[in-house]
Formats: structure tokens, C-alpha cells, sequence
């Protein structure tokens, strides 16, 4: 138990120590997002009855942070660890694959958290976001960073350089997110797109998230619970397959 | 007890090329081993599979009778390596770094003897400096506190002292000898073939992923070489008939031969004074492990 420990002190403490970088710049950039959207479209659009766009998009953004911040957290680790070398201290510990894998994982959720966290906080000075069920929306900002998480970890034992993890996180991490409904609903998208959006696991995330805030969603909270938590036992699996097979980590 | 590390039909393999091939070696509690060979030998792939960074195609490995890869925790336990690369990580202090591996170990509180091999490899004043800060010679020294500080059985330092200063060296071969004194197995490679043969009671010698010799140290040198040899220049430059047969080389004006124990030396130079020869140079030369090593890569 101690080794874990460590490492997840260690994963703590390295994205900590760089907290400028890792949490406040992406607090600011998702404001940014809101700032622009509540420009635009305030006027124009309404999602839910009697709910303003912005305050409709708040939650979307808030997960959307927690989901990049969790993917990018365990990714980047890990592969600076692999470019750099030090990789190595972990590999020759005895820490078994399970600790390695939670550790990973609890650092990108406590990171998802803190940036979410943030950019709730300041949103709450300018609007009033109700946050009606707060264990729904608790329970996939966890499951959710959880995922992302893990599938950091996955790209970061993947990529041999840092262009091939920002083509995971451009080509895969990003327009799963952007068209998962951060920034509408799903019935507002002609039927083809609805059917592909439910093939996105994203969507159900980002859904059942906004279930905690509004009471309202797209698709029963129970269903997006069940999908996200089998996607996240599913990922996990094969997270720690991969460490044990020591792809890509043991030669 | 079971040996330290204990290597039984290891194969490696990457693609067509084989890195190692049907390695036996076993390295008994407290011995001071070396592991020597030419570059591309196979001696940090050897290390890499006893580490568990790297997995055999065929074969076991076992470190204090723990195999490295169904016991791997056990074996990790009681082994502390010392990479080649010099590798850190950049976002903490020496401090910092020592705890944090302390911590892979199991071990909550490991301040006293932190402490002590941050003293014990001079690195006192640079404990709380961001690693980013240090010399080469200085993340080396980190390097060597890592793997020590959960006190393995066994340690392996893959050429330790490469790039390093005298100072180092003996800063850290002291605390080596220190350790290896106190029980610890201690395994080197290194290209200072006089470092080995100082320190290390066993050589093995690896070339093209095969060991071509595994012996004592001295005995290698007895039965790899052709013993001492005395080095003349001679006034007038010609060589007494009694002597002649003792000649192993004549160039550059110099003589050389063959003296199989010292008593030689008087009859040597009593042939000589008898045919009122001058000396003009003389060397007396023992062989060492240098002379194995160039012997055994050339034709072993």
C-alpha cells in the first residue's frame, strides 16, 4: 500500500508543481470558451425551457475540462517519463500493475476534479448554476475522469513521441468530446447524427452530468450510469493487461 | 542460501539478431562480480532481464531465488540497480526523490538512512537542489543513492563511473567495497578493466551475446596470458645465446622475455654482466585483465 501511495503522491505532486500550467491555464481557456459562447449565442438559443444557454452549457464545459485535464494528465506523464528515462525508477520498483494503474488514475481524476472544480467556482460569481442531484453529477465527473484517465495512460504507453499523443488527443480525444454535446443537446442534431452521437460513449457522460444540475437529459441517468461504468471497467481491464504484458514499457 | 542471481538458458532475441543466447551464470552471495565485454555484448540486455526491463524469449533468471518475472516483486525487492543512462526526473529534489523511491519500496520513513547516503556520496549540499540543477557527475551520484535505498542484497551498477571524475570514483568505490564488506552482492560492468580487476573477485566475459569466460579473476589472468615478461634495451643490441630461448619478442630495439618467477631475474642479469652487456631500459611487465580482455576479443 505504501508504494501506491507514493506514486500517487508523486502524480500529485508533479502536476502541482506545475500548477500554472496544469490548472490554472486550463481553467482560464475554458472560460474563455463560455465568455464567447455566452457572447454569441445567448440570445439565440435555448436548449432546455426556462434554462439560459449558458447556464445550459456550464455543466458541458465544466466535464470538458475534467476529460481533458484527466487525459492529459496521466498522458503526459507518462510519456516524459518514457522520453525521458526515468520511467525506469517505477519499472525496476516491485509496485504491482494494479498500483501503478489506480495511482495514474487517482492523480488524473483529482486533477479533472480541481480543474472542474475551478471553472464551477467561477462561473457560480457571474450565474446562477443550479446544481439540483450533486451525487449524479459527483458520480460521472469520477467515472468520467476515470475513463479519460485510463485512456491517457493507454496513449502515453503508446506514443513513442510527444506528435503521436497529441494525434491521440486531436484525432480521437477531441472530436469525441466536441461532438458529444458539451455544447447542445442531441435532439436538436438530425437523426444520423443522434445515432452516431449514442455510439459515443462521451455523450453519455457528458449527459448524465448534466442530469445532476438540470434534473433533465437527454437519455435516463441509469441507462449513461451503466454504459460509462461498464466503458470504465471495460478500459481498465485492458489498461492493466497492457502494463502486465509490459507492451511497449519491458522490452 | 540460494546465489544471488542465478541465470539458467536465458535467450534474447530482437527480430533475426540475438542479443544474448543461452546465457548460465550464477553469482553467489557477497562476491564482487564483474560482467565485462565490448560494446553490443549483451551485458545491459543480461542486466535488463534480471531487472525485469526486459523479458527473456527463453530461459529463467532469479535474484535471491525469486524468479524476475513470476515473482517479479520479490526479486525487484531485493535487487538495486544502477542504470547506465543518466536519467532523472526533473519536477523534484534530491531529497524529494530519495523519499519517493523509498516509498516504491514499502518503506514509510527511511530519513536516518537517507541521510546517510546522502553524506556517504557527497551529495549534502545538493539535497534539496531540483535534480534539473546538478552536474553529470552529481545525478550520477543520485543515480547510485536510488538504488541503495532500500538496502538490497544485490546491486548492479551498470558502468557506474563512465563520464565521472576521479573524486567520484572513489568516493563511490569506497562505499561499493564498503557495502560488499557489509554482505551486500555487488555485480559491475565497466570498460576500466583495472577497476574490475581491483575490485572484483569473479569476471565473466561476454562477447557477441555468449560468455566466453567465467573464473576468477587472478586465474583468468594465470591462464589467459603468458606471465611476466621483462622489457630490455641492450648495449650492444644483441641477445646472450643462453637467453634466447626465453625471448618472446625483439622490436623497437627492445627485448622481450619471458620470466616465469623472479628467480629468473638474477640468471638474467648474471648472463648478461657475463657477456658484458649493458642495460640501457629495463620494464618489468604483469599481465592483467586488460591483457585477457584484448586476447579473448580478438580470438575468443
Amino acid at each position: 500500500m505504501t508504494g501506491f501511495i507514493t506514486l500517487l503522491y508523486k502524480e500529485l505532486l508533479r502536476f502541482w508543481k506545475v500548477g500554472f500550467q496544469t490548472i490554472l491555464a486550463p481553467m482560464v481557456s475554458t472560460l474563455l470558451y463560455l465568455l464567447i459562447f455566452f457572447h454569441v449565442l445567448e440570445a439565440h438559443v435555448e436548449v432546455y425551457p426556462n434554462v439560459p444557454y449558458t447556464v445550459f452549457l456550464i455543466p458541458g464545459l465544466v466535464m470538458m475540462a475534467v476529460i481533458q485535464n484527466a487525459f492529459a494528465n496521466s498522458s503526459s506523464s507518462i510519456i516524459q517519463s518514457k522520453i525521458s528515462g526515468n520511467i525506469v525508477f517505477i519499472l525496476l520498483s516491485p509496485l504491482s500493475y494494479r498500483a501503478i494503474f489506480f495511482a495514474y488514475i487517482l492523480a488524473s481524476i483529482a486533477r479533472g476534479l480541481l480543474v472542474g472544480l475551478g471553472v464551477y467556482l467561477v462561473t457560480l460569481i457571474f450565474f446562477e448554476v443550479p446544481l439540483q442531484l450533486p451525487i449524479w453529477a459527483f458520480l460521472f465527473v469520477i467515472l468520467g475522469s476515470a475513463i479519460l484517465g485510463a485512456m491517457g495512460l493507454i496513449a502515453g504507453i503508446w506514443a513513442d513521441k510527444f506528435d503521436q499523443l497529441a494525434a491521440f488527443q486531436n484525432f480521437i480525444i477531441l472530436p469525441l468530446t466536441f461532438l458529444s454535446g458539451v455544447f447542445y443537446t442531441v435532439h436538436s442534431l438530425p437523426v444520423s447524427w443522434q445515432v452516431l452521437s449514442h455510439l459515443n460513449p462521451f455523450f453519455y457522460m457528458i449527459d448524465g452530468f448534466r442530469y445532476g444540475f438540470f434534473g433533465v437529459s437527454d437519455i435516463s441517468p441509469y441507462v449513461s450510469l451503466g454504459i460509462v461504468a461498464i466503458c470504465l471497467i471495460l478500459i481498465s481491464t485492458f489498461t492493466i493487461r497492457l502494463l502486465r504484458s509490459g507492451y511497449k514499457l519491458r522490452h | 542460501m540460494p546465489p544471488a542471481i542465478e541465470i539458467k538458458q536465458v535467450c534474447k532475441r530482437y527480430g533475426s539478431f540475438s542479443a544474448l543466447t543461452d546465457i548460465d551464470l550464477e553469482i553467489h552471495c557477497g562476491e564482487f562480480f564483474a560482467l565485462l565485454g565490448p560494446n553490443g555484448a549483451g551485458k545491459t540486455t543480461l542486466i535488463s532481464i534480471i531487472a525485469g526491463l526486459s523479458i527473456a524469449n527463453c530461459g529463467t533468471a532469479k535474484v535471491m531465488g525469486h524468479n524476475v518475472t513470476t515473482s517479479y516483486q520479490q526479486a525487484r525487492l531485493n535487487l538495486g540497480i544502477v542504470p547506465q543512462e543518466l536519467v532523472f526526473d526533473p519536477f523534484f529534489t534530491v531529497r524529494e526523490i530519495l523519499r519517493i523511491q523509498s516509498g516504491y519500496y514499502g518503506i514509510k520513513d527511511n530519513t536516518c538512512w537517507i541521510d546517510e547516503i546522502i553524506e556517504r556520496l557527497d551529495l549534502t549540499d545538493k539535497a534539496d537542489a531540483n535534480m534539473r540543477a546538478l552536474s553529470g557527475g552529481m545525478k550520477r551520484r543520485v543515480l547510485v543513492a536510488q538504488a541503495l535505498v532500500h538496502k538490497p542484497p544485490v546491486i548492479i551498477l551498470d558502468e557506474p563511473t563512465a563520464g565521472v571524475d576521479v573524486e567520484l570514483r572513489q568516493t563511490l568505490w569506497e562505499f561499493i567495497q564498503q557495502l560488499n564488506r557489509d554482505g551486500h552482492t555487488v555485480v559491475l560492468t565497466t570498460h576500466y578493466l583495472e577497476e574490475a580487476e581491483t575490485l572484483c573477485n569473479r569476471v565473466a566475459m561476454l562477447k557477441e551475446g555468449k560468455i566466453i569466460a567465467l573464473d576468477n579473476t587472478q586465474n583468468l589472468i594465470g591462464k589467459l596470458t603468458s606471465g611476466n615478461s621483462l622489457r630490455l634495451r641492450l648495449l650492444p643490441d644483441t641477445l646472450p645465446k643462453s637467453l634466447q630461448a626465453l625471448q618472446i619478442n625483439h622490436s623497437g630495439g627492445m627485448y622481450e622475455l619471458r620470466i616465469n618467477d623472479y628467480a629468473r631475474m638474477e640468471f638474467i642479469l648474471s648472463a648478461l654482466r657475463s657477456e658484458q652487456i649493458q642495460i640501457l631500459e629495463m620494464h618489468l611487465q604483469q599481465p592483467d585483465l586488460e591483457d585477457v580482455f584484448v586476447r579473448l576479443m580478438r580470438n575468443g
